[in-house]
């Protein structure tokens, strides 16, 4: 895939010069002439920038304009910083970042990996790809709900499958989610379980993409399989990878419905409190709509620093 | 291709952020006017003021009001009876139309609450909980009804429990009228209290006798618990405090400043919760339970004892299945104090004089007449509603007579079950200020101690009042 057969050459450039504004050619302008062109195309996209406006962006101003106001006797005042004053001083403010960025190292550790190597797993093999596929996309398709209930009844301390099987090993039963230090992992593995079919698709749909004559000639240098992952898939997927690593950091430090729904929120000594779930207490528990806003404001500053980051590797992925 | 993946991302990292700010969209969106009610005659009685708030509604008045928390259609007895007491009310007066608005799940969610009062959006006569009254002022949502209520308007004023109304004022002015009250107790499974030996007439009144009987409940073995605590969704706080009250303690000072349970009460609790959870083990292996899991053990005889309110009964009957005959209650052990709560109606900020009258006088029949409304209890026993639990429980002297003779009369379900609970009634006492904050922050005592045998009492309190305090000084 290289560069001038996707790129016009200089020559074919100027055999097809572009028309002057102004000229017969194109009055009205190129931006007036392409509207006329794709009319229709235009007119599907109303439907979508109006869902768009508001319900993304609206709401995206709305939460930087409540972040610095409070409402007060029905009326709504301007209070600077004050919200931020209010979540700073929040005894669970920084157990929430610690949190935060705890579940979302764990996830990068195992939620990153695990579908990369499943994805080279399920491509090594010769049959039933396809039933692989399906079956391990599966997961994604169970309401995260029922995911996440299931978990509850794997992990419950008194009937639980995996003390059950720990029981038969003659292994010490754990407290899978009652436990401060183990709380967070076993988030990261119902999390992991419920999630990974749609990266590992993206990873399976990059993998067969990679030009098989590298691998035979990687072979031919005497290269086994850990050395043609290390030397042709991962310099081959490298990109996609690198996405990836951005999105599950994007994704994972919005968690919020595994610990919400499978510890009640905060957790044993509140070692499961999220920077999401402490948003939603702002909001739904405390009708801070302020602190919410400001907190919110916070977490979206960081995750736009991944965002840009997402942006470029897309736009160098496109190049 | 990559300006509608950017547009993902930049929606992902945002839309997820803040659950907050859709909500307040959607409230902005969904703004009405308070203020026009779209009733001419109303409009013409208020420009006019001639309104007398103190006279009742003259019958000849034509008005439209929109109430809350008709029932469902899922909830057929109840509909039905909405309906006739809808039509009976026409009877008096025939030109009030009553507009029923109904809500699917619980009448009163939270944060839908929150948006509508943000929205300005809710019925003329809405509902809401005792503790919502701090909100609703902030909000400016609720009419100061203390002119338009009156011995004429509500003639049961008299008997109504001075503590009921009176969490429904600030600074002297009215703002609601109630609807049912509760204070909680200890609600057994009576079942369970028999397997064990020991006798469901006779509930345990202090602490002590609740570890002995969780103790000897939970060794029936076979999964039962003998007590079960919240520990998460900032229930377990609501119950740390309960239990405070109980032994007399206070979460927050006179001053309503400082934290007040850092001290020997509060040690108290937490050390009664340790030894049943870890040196008696009788109050199982699952923790970090939240509102409705108690419930679910306790109507699959699961659980032997636990706090609560009479009204959880009915949910457990209607809802998971279980039968009366199977709980009974006493009173909160400790006996000092117990927390206290309930459910009223407000008038919203702004309507006119005559819609006012329209919804007090609504109100007054259909929510505070002996006998009549959610009072006619032949009427709801003949529906398969269940009559006969201790709660709502608001009124004295000749109401209360009457009362407690009807419901007696058509009670569907053994009362002397509760007797223990009604014989020895605690004195109630509401939340403390910043509530779900202050329970948020002790959900985590909660859940230390039931989920950490090596838990630091002594320390998860310190850390706790510390936080507590950092709340109650941020207010």
């Amino acid at each position: 895939m290289s560069a001038p057969s996707l790129t016009p050459s200089r020559a074919a450039r100027s055999r097809n010069p572009q028309p002057r504004q102004g000229s017969p050619e194109a009055p009205g302008g190129t931006f007036a002439r392409n509207l006329r062109r794709n009319l229709t195309a235009h007119a599907f996209l109303i439907g979508a920038v109006v869902c768009f406006a508001l319900f993304s962006w609206y709401p995206m101003v709305r939460e930087f304009l409540l972040a610095f106001q409070k409402t007060e006797s029905g009326r709504t005042v301007w209070v600077g910083l004050d919200n931020f004053t209010t979540v700073f001083n929040d005894p669970a403010f920084w157990q929430a970042w610690g949190n935060t960025l705890w579940f979302t190292t764990l996830a990068l550790v195992l939620g990153f990996a695990v579908p990369f190597v499943l994805a080279i797993t399920i491509n090594e093999f010769r049959h039933g790809k396809g039933y692989l596929r399906l079956l391990v996309y599966l997961p994604v398709m169970l309401p995260p709900v029922a995911g996440v209930l299931l978990f509850q009844y794997l992990y419950d301390p008194g009937y639980g499958l995996l003390n059950e099987l720990l029981g038969l090993l003659r292994l010490p039963e754990q407290q899978w989610l009652q436990d401060a230090d183990i709380a967070m992992f076993s988030l990261v593995v119902a999390s992991t379980w419920m999630n990974m079919g749609g990266a590992t698709l993206i990873y399976l749909a990059a993998l067969q993409g990679i030009p098989g004559e590298l691998y035979e000639a990687a072979e031919l240098d005497g290269a086994g399989l850990l050395r043609r992952i290390w030397h042709v898939t991962i310099p081959q997927t490298r990109l996609i990878l690198s996405l990836m690593f951005l999105m599950q950091i994007i994704a994972t430090m919005q968690v919020f419905v595994e610990p919400f729904l499978l510890t009640g929120g905060a957790g044993p000594e509140g070692s499961t409190t999220t920077v999401v779930y402490l948003i939603y207490q702002y909001a739904f528990n405390f009708n801070n709509y302020g602190a919410a806003a400001a907190l919110g404001l916070l977490l979206l500053v960081l995750l736009a620093g991944f965002s840009a980051a997402y942006a470029k590797l897309s736009r160098s992925e496109d190049a | 291709m990559r300006s509608a993946r950017l547009r993902r991302t930049r929606r992902a990292s945002a839309v997820t952020l803040v659950s907050a700010m859709t909500l307040t969209a959607l409230a902005a969106c969904g703004t009405s006017s308070s203020d026009d009610d779209g009733d001419g005659a109303s409009q013409q009685s208020r420009q006019s003021g001639a309104t007398d708030a103190s006279v009742p509604l003259d019958p000849k008045t034509k008005v439209s009001i929109t109430i809350d928390c008709m029932p469902p259609a899922a909830k057929a007895a109840e509909l039905k009876e909405w309906k006739e007491d809808v039509a009976a009310f026409n009877k008096t007066y025939p030109n009030v139309t009553i507009e029923g608005r109904s809500t699917p799940g619980q009448c009163l969610e939270p944060p839908r609450f929150t948006a509508m009062l943000k929205a300005k959006s809710q019925p003329d006569v809405f509902y809401t909980y005792f503790t919502d009254l701090p909100q609703v002022l902030s909000e400016d949502g609720a009419e100061d009804i203390s002119a338009y209520v009156s011995d004429r308007t509500v003639p049961a004023l008299k008997d109504i429990d001075p503590n009921v109304l009176g969490s429904l004022k600030q600074d002297g002015k009215l703002y609601g009228l109630p609807t049912s009250n509760y204070t909680m107790g200890l609600l057994i499974n009576r079942k369970l209290f028999k397997d064990a030996g020991l006798d469901p007439d006779a509930p345990p009144k202090t602490w002590e006798e609740v570890r002995a009987a969780a103790k000897k409940i939970a060794g029936l073995g076979e999964g039962v618990s003998g007590f079960g605590e919240y520990s998460a969704g900032n229930t377990g706080g609501w119950h740390f405090t309960a239990q405070l009250y109980s032994l007399g303690g206070d979460i927050v000072d006179t001053s309503g400043k400082k934290a007040a349970f850092n001290n020997d009460l509060g040690k108290q609790v937490a050390k009664n919760l340790r030894a049943m959870r870890w040196d008696d083990d009788s109050m199982g292996k699952t923790q970090l339970l939240k509102w409705g899991d108690l419930q679910k053990q306790i109507a699959t005889d699961k659980l032997g004892m636990f706090l609560a309110a009479p009204d959880d009964i009915t949910y457990m009957v209607q809802q998971l299945g279980a039968s009366y005959e199977n709980f009974g209650m006493g009173p909160i052990p400790g006996g000092r104090n117990t927390l206290a709560g309930g459910n009223n109606y407000m008038i919203k900020k702004g309507i006119s004089p005559d819609k006012i009258k329209a919804g007090i006088a609504w109100l007054n029949f259909k929510n505070l007449t002996v006998g009549k409304g959610q009072f006619d209890w032949s009427r709801a026993k003949a529906d398969n509603l269940p009559v006969g639990l201790p709660q709502p429980n608001f009124w004295l002297n000749g109401s209360k007579k009457t009362d407690d003779a009807g419901r007696a009369a058509s009670a569907t379900m053994p009362v002397a079950n509760f007797r223990a609970f009604m014989a020895n009634p605690v004195p109630g006492k509401s939340e403390p200020p910043k509530a779900q904050e202050i329970y948020k922050v002790l959900d985590n005592v909660m859940s230390g101690i039931l989920t950490n045998k090596d838990a630091d009492v002594d320390k998860l309190l310190s850390t706790a009042e510390t936080q507590v305090n950092q709340v109650l000084a941020n207010q």
